[in-house]
């Protein structure tokens, strides 16, 4: 299933946010999805939940900004909604000239990290001197 | 407290770059990736064994790589044309990687190949979304697949940089509506090019091979309106390559 590549995508993109070692866990990861990105949502939160059982993501919530399609006309300064199937020919000049202004969006705009973990469990790596200090 | 990060990255950013890289590095020593993507049964095979099967009778270096989920017929098939051919075995992935094709790609590949095609796994939804390095990206359909195939994949179709219909010569027998086809791809993919193959009569034999080498020599490739998205305000992913 498509949808399983990309919610194995998103795990390792967060993962890699994360940082080495990884050890922060997340609350919820936030996704932008294009009408046009080829992603069923419903379908990439079935899959996100398998792929995130026993990683930093272990039981984060997935929610999800619809993008809609649409696509300009450069020549005619016209703008439309594709729709989806979409349709990219210029409902003006009937052209070929069109190009996305939105719609093929597929990007994790946020993620919400859990509290981090006691102090004492996580060294400071920089010995600074402990003046001026909020 | 929560900490909540603005990350703004691109889901397939890895894979993307990955393609960037490979696409680079090919064309560095003059090969270019096709890459085709196609349903089950839609004459591929057929079609790319026809193709390979000229390229080595007009003396041209190609190559060709055939994904598939579990079995090797396909490479078998495409051996007869006696190009170099590799069968790579996905294991269930529905669709290429370009990490995945560069690792098959690497220590095998002759370095006088011009074109390395790549028949992608048999179905037009996963593939649709990955870049494999490809200079050539063809969507396939046979005439038995109905003329509302574009509008049921328009990502697989609308992302085509050509477009070949197979199985030409029973187009009549199934009663293939040509011109309702075209509509529907060019609803999709405004400008694309469409050629009519058949394996059995030969029509369109070697048009592939010729985009493909028009590509190869530095012609402009169509550039499908799905693929040409503005950058969006104020959410453009890294400008650093
Ligand atoms: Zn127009």
């Amino acid at each position: 299933m498509h949808e399983m590549s990309i919610a194995m995508a998103v795990v390792g993109q967060v993962e890699e946010a994360a940082g080495p070692g990884g050890v922060r866990a997340v609350e919820s990861v936030r996704l932008q999805v294009g009408e046009l990105a080829g992603v069923v949502p419903d379908a990439l939160r079935f899959c996100f939940e398998l792929v995130c059982a026993g990683t930093v993501l272990d039981g984060a919530e997935l929610s999800f900004d619809p993008v809609p399609g649409r696509a300009r006309c450069e020549p005619c300064a016209r703008e439309w909604d594709t729709g989806m199937p979409p349709h990219l020919c210029c409902p003006e000049c009937d052209g070929a000239a069109a190009e996305l202004v939105s719609g093929r969006e597929l990007r994790i705009t946020e993620v919400r990290w859990a509290p981090e973990p006691q102090p004492e469990s996580q060294p400071e790596p920089q010995p600074q001197p402990a003046v001026d200090r909020e | 407290m929560c900490r909540v990060e603005d990350l703004q990255r691109a889901v397939l950013a890895k894979n993307d770059r990955g393609a960037e890289a490979l696409r680079t590095e090919l064309a560095a020593r003059g090969t270019v990736i096709v890459n085709l993507l196609s349903s089950p049964g839609s004459g591929k095979t057929a079609l790319l064994e026809a193709e390979l099967t000229l390229a080595r009778r007009r003396g041209v270096p190609v190559a060709a790589i055939t994904a598939d989920l579990a079995t090797e017929n396909d490479a078998t098939r495409l051996a007869r044309s006696g190009v170099p051919v590799k069968q790579v075995l996905t294991d269930g992935l529905c669709h290429l990687e370009a990490d995945m094709l560069r690792s098959h790609v690497e220590g095998w590949l002759p370095d006088d190949t011009r074109l390395l095609f790549v028949e992608n796994v048999g179905n037009l939804v996963c593939p649709a979304s990955y870049d494999l390095g490809e200079s050539l990206r063809v969507a396939l359909a046979s005439v038995t697949e109905g003329e509302d195939k574009p509008l049921k994949y328009p990502s697989a179709f609308g992302l085509a940089q050509l477009v070949i219909v197979t199985k030409t010569d029973i187009a009549e027998a199934v009663e293939f509506d040509e011109a309702a086809f075209l509509g529907n791809v060019r609803q999709v993919n405004p400008g694309v090019e469409v050629i009519r193959t058949s394996a059995r009569t030969g029509e369109g034999t070697g048009g592939l091979l010729e985009r493909a080498m028009a590509v190869q020599a530095g012609a402009a490739v169509h550039r499908p309106v799905m693929a040409r998205q503005a950058v969006a305000h104020g959410h453009s992913h890294s400008h650093s390559h």
